[in-house]
């Protein structure tokens, strides 16, 4: 539905400090590109600006043909450090809701919750969870809810070394079906990916 | 269709049990009622006359008390960038975000209110309409405190600032509604007061998530 994913000479003000400048990237289907550099360099605020949450000082962010609107509505998924998921409720409400909202079925919120093994923690609360285990509830919407571009914010740092190799298999997956994923990164991701280093 | 009817369902559970929920609501509103006769003194007469308007003052300040909520939590924890990455346009979020929430603790507090009124000496004869009125100044309450709510997003003791944003925009559903029912105590015609409520309400209902959804961008960005 994404043909590609175009950033050009993009740059971020942030409580006016200028974060990045002339950042451009192009991403087509099936290439992944991690996106690195230290702290504070402006990493979550670049795919928030992709994800039309920040604005942009200047510069554009392009899906090809389609309407950044629609594009953003319906063909992305932003997993970063918040996760908008509620303590008090349980992983199977929280995973029905955002797989319901996402565009998902119920069956891919089943098999979402297969392939990221919370079978046995759906009627836990999310206030129980382990940190790694609270990231799999996050990333499984990627999984339930199909989207061809996936913004992820440092989407394997609390996963054990299992988990880390089994995302990436998640990842080379999506890959290979067209999508694409724009991830900051501070290790190497576990699929072939261009990068894109902030100066910071 | 099936994601705001999902999000109705989240948004009033979550309101349920946001602080405490409608039994705190209820019972902050039962303290308020209280309060009053020790304040003004126990004399059934006087009470009698201020029983409806004390009732709806109380009311309006139970509304405020999970309201500073409202888009707080999902503000600080993702889900309002979630919530905002969706064909659903954000002005029907925050809509479909307030009426959970007037599900939730303004319908509860409908009910209470006929209650308070009459233990403070109003007539019984009066309780259909408090119920009503309490109804329909819920929705303009949970409306106009959504505002409040998305205006004071990201700011420090954003509660007391909602509180201080939202209460002049209690001011009208007030004036109708204590209004409405003072006529229909003293038997004068109530239906102009209860009119002028009803159209407070449907003011806020439609104009309040485009104040909502703006103020929410602008805390996103």
């Amino acid at each position: 539905m994404i043909p590609e994913l175009l950033i050009s000479e993009a740059s971020v003000r942030r409580g006016g400090r200028v974060l990045f400048e002339g950042v451009s990237l192009r991403l087509a289907p099936g290439e992944a590109c991690a996106l690195t550099g230290p702290n504070g360099s402006g990493k979550t605020s670049l795919l928030r600006a992709v994800a039309g949450l920040v604005r942009l000082e200047a510069g554009t962010v392009g899906f090809g043909p389609t309407d950044p609107a629609e594009a953003r509505a319906e063909g992305l998924h932003f997993v970063g450090h918040h996760d908008g998921l509620k303590p008090s409720r349980t992983v199977r409400e929280e995973l029905a809701f955002w797989t319901r909202w996402c565009g998902g079925t119920e069956a891919a919120a089943q098999a979402a919750a297969e392939a990221f093994d919370l079978g046995r923690l759906l009627d836990l609360e999310v206030r129980r969870l382990s940190a790694g285990q609270r990231r799999r509830l996050a990333l499984s919407r990627l999984v339930a809810a199909p989207r061809p571009l996936w913004l992820l914010d440092e989407p394997l740092s609390p996963l054990d070394a299992v988990w880390r190799s089994r995302m990436g298999e998640t990842m080379a997956a999506h890959l290979s079906g067209g999508g694409m994923i724009l991830a900051a990164v501070h290790d190497p991701l576990p699929v072939a990916a261009k990068s894109l280093e902030l100066a910071g | 269709m099936s994601r705001a009817l999902a999000l109705l369902v989240r948004e009033t559970t979550l309101a349920w049990g946001r602080g405490g929920g409608p039994l705190v609501s209820v019972g902050f509103y039962a303290g308020v009622a209280t309060l009053m006769p020790l304040a003004i003194g126990p004399e059934p007469e006087r009470l009698a006359a201020i029983a409806p308007g004390a009732a709806w003052v109380a009311l309006a300040l139970a509304a405020l008390l999970s309201l500073d909520r409202l888009f707080e939590r999902d503000y600080e924890d993702g889900a309002l960038d979630l919530l905002s990455l969706s064909p659903v346009p954000l002005e029907i979020t925050c809509a479909i975000k307030c009426l959970g929430q007037w599900l939730a603790t303004g319908a509860p507090l409908a009910l209470a209110a006929p209650v308070a009124a009459i233990a403070l000496g109003a007539a019984p004869s009066l309780a259909p309409l408090i119920f009503a009125c309490a109804l329909l100044g819920g929705l303009a309450f949970a409306f106009m405190g959504g505002i409040g709510a998305a205006l004071s997003l990201g700011a420090r003791r954003g509660g007391l600032l909602t509180a201080v944003i939202v209460l002049p925009l209690f001011v009208p559903p007030v004036i109708f509604g204590g209004g409405a029912l003072d006529a229909f105590a003293g038997g004068l015609p109530w239906q102009g007061g209860f009119a002028l409520l009803g159209a407070y309400a449907a003011a806020a209902v439609a104009l309040g998530p485009l104040a909502m959804a703006g103020a929410c961008r602008n805390a996103l960005s």
